[in-house]
């Protein structure tokens, strides 16, 4: 962050750096990405309803789906949707000024200060993911009655690079993404002249957006939720906690200034360290993730069965804290969903 | 020749099977002096519990042990593991050398048994060692004879498995003889390499008092011997078998408990080692 704002920051929202009274963003949540990557396909109709969302571009023809094809798609897509993003986030903030001017937040801050508009992306892994299994495996589409491609069988090598595994093949198609489409998103002004940033942060509409989105060509089900933040989908960082983190270090800061996020579980060490080794462990392995361009880490520390203990007597655990993308929230008071969603998501044995 | 393949991308606790069907047969397999292609289970990048720091394990295939508790079932024919060369996993771990050496690990080469493929094993050390990288071998020592000077050069700490001090319970829990295994623990007690012995304790198979005490005996004096590490029984592996279609004897064995574990590890401590 250092070499972008300077050593006067803080973190602002959830993973936002800022200069201290120097800085406002206009907050802007962030696009399914997955979603837009099913759009690029079936021509900018949507895979659950059928409906035309997008303008009609040429939908994918074939049996197979092609990478250079669909790549192509993607790329046009994702300028329609930059495009939508940024002018959908200069009305609302040309209204919310007009209507309702943060006077006395602003009245903390110096007079000239650095406006930033913060993008975002959710997603990004089961795209990647999908990415990767087009061009390193054969997908068969399945398309419903009205053409509609509604799912996919790998019907080539199974065993297609996954983000999350320290694996450049699917990595680089993440990091390429992300510059990708926050180079589509500073095509286009801002209100107030706000520099453009992107975050690759979920919150919770990792579950919300999976909720609405149907099944994507990574083997995902629909419904099913996306990984949070810059996490690998739930379950594919099969190799270690040390390669999924490797991963996740690669994607380009300069081009997510808003922030990256990555969220870890353990469960907590029962042998052979004291806690005090443990903490030094711990704090080892933030120095390695941080060394090599990680940009933030949530680290829970908990075991799966607490959890699932949890749901089933919220009353014993009525403090239950956890960290979810950038924030920390009370885990009985999440919907069942977010619940079970924060419970498939890989557990590490050890870090 | 089989054709090398890529270097797995499933987890460790998958199950392989017939990823190589022309592989020989482990039992009357000799490597090449070279080394250059081997047959792996899988990989992992994050393990505290197969040596010092957090460790890469790489699972090589190929045993020729038997035992009944086995967790890795699918490991003990080479033609269950995928068939890759040493440099490409030699380039995968060069991947994750410098965290791992900031993260004050290294690289544990398991298995199945890791001398089965012995060359193979050497020259992915020798290629670990050349990163800098700690390394460690995980082994029962049934095949320790083949562990020349040479190999042992490149190890830095040996993880030995002792599953019984006793020549009946061992046959009857592994299939093989004991004597290479002890002959093995002597051998790296003279030279003075650096050792951990490790102990399955299953219950009603290795938890005899008398069969703790004589490995704990037999341990004690030996200064090259770090650690004395426990490892208790669980079932975790039991899926394997089933789907491997194969008699699993431990179906209805209980994993160790804490209780029977401390008291194990007591035993150790009384006779005199560094137990954990």
């Amino acid at each position: 962050m250092r070499p972008f704002w300077g050593d006067d920051y803080g973190i602002a929202c959830c993973v936002s750096a800022m200069r201290l009274g120097k800085q406002m963003q206009f907050f802007g949540a962030r696009v399914n990405l997955a979603k837009a990557l099913l759009y690029a396909i079936n021509g900018g109709r949507d895979e659950v309803s059928g409906d035309q969302v997008s303008p009609r571009t040429p939908a994918v023809t074939g049996d197979f789906l092609d990478y250079d094809d669909v790549m192509s798609k993607f790329d046009e897509t994702m300028e329609w949707l930059a495009r939508t993003y940024v002018h959908a986030m200069n009305c609302i903030h040309y209204m919310h000024d007009k209507y309702f001017y943060e006077r006395l937040e602003m009245a903390l801050h110096d007079r000239d200060i650095l406006r930033t508009m913060a993008f975002g992306i959710a997603g990004l892994s089961v795209v990647a993911d999908s990415l990767s299994a087009i061009k390193y495996g054969k997908l068969r589409v399945t398309r419903d009655e009205t053409g509609l491609i509604v799912d996919y069988q790998n019907e080539g090598n199974k065993a297609t690079p996954q983000f999350g595994n320290n694996d450049d093949r699917v990595d680089k198609i993440a990091s390429d993404i992300v510059t990708s489409f926050m180079g589509k998103i500073r095509k286009h002004p801002t209100y107030r002249n706000a520099v453009h940033t992107q975050s690759v942060l979920t919150i919770t509409s990792n579950v919300v957006y999976g909720k609405a989105t149907g099944n994507t060509p990574d083997g995902r089900r629909k419904g099913e939720p996306f990984g949070p933040g810059a996490n690998p989908m739930h379950g594919r960082d099969s190799h270690g906690w040390l390669a999924s983190c490797l991963s996740v270090a690669k994607l380009p800061y300069k081009d997510s200034q808003d922030g990256i996020s990555y969220t870890v579980s353990v469960a907590p060490q029962k042998a052979h360290m004291s806690e005090s080794q443990l903490v030094e462990e711990a704090t080892k392995a933030f120095d390695v993730f941080f060394d090599r361009g990680g940009f933030h880490m949530n680290l829970n520390v908990i075991d799966k069965e607490t959890l699932e203990d949890a749901i089933k007597n919220p009353d014993k655990y009525p403090q239950l804290t956890i960290r979810v993308s950038g924030y920390a929230v009370n885990f009985v008071r999440l919907t069942p969903e977010q619940q079970r969603d924060v419970i498939s998501r890989t557990f590490h044995g050890q870090i | 020749m089989a054709t090398p393949q890529t270097l797995e991308s499933g987890s460790r606790y998958d199950l392989r099977a017939g990823l190589s069907p022309d592989a020989p047969d482990e039992s009357l397999f000799k490597d090449d002096k070279e080394g250059a292609f081997g047959y792996c289970h899988s990989y992992e990048t994050s393990s505290r519990y197969d040596g010092p720091g957090l460790r890469v394990v790489l699972f090589v295939s190929g045993c020729l042990l038997r035992c009944t508790y086995c967790h890795n079932p699918d490991t003990w024919h080479l033609k269950d593991g995928t068939y890759v060369s040493a440099q490409q996993v030699l380039d995968r771990l060069s991947s994750f050398a410098s965290a791992t050496k900031a993260l004050g690990g290294g690289l544990t080469i398991s298995g199945g048994e890791a001398m089965v493929q012995l060359a193979f094993t050497k020259r992915i050390f020798a290629g670990a060692k050349k990163m800098g990288l700690h390394t460690a071998i995980e082994t029962s020592g049934f095949l320790g004879d083949r562990a020349d000077a040479s190999f042992l050069s490149v190890v830095d700490l040996v993880l030995l498995d002792i599953k019984s001090s006793n020549p009946d319970t061992y046959r009857k829990v592994t299939g093989r003889d004991l004597a290479p295994t002890l002959r093995f623990a002597e051998r790296l007690a003279s030279i003075g390499k650096p050792t951990w012995v490790r102990f399955t304790l299953v219950p009603g198979w290795t938890d005899d008092p008398a069969n703790v005490e004589g490995i704990a005996k037999f341990v004690a004096p030996m200064k090259n011997v770090e650690w004395v590490e426990v490892q208790p029984f669980h079932q975790m592996g039991a899926f394997k078998w089933e789907a491997l279609k194969l008699e699993y004897k431990c179906a209805d064995t209980p994993a160790a408990s804490p209780e029977l574990t401390k008291r194990v590890i007591e035993q150790f401590r009384a006779a005199g080692c560094r137990a954990r």
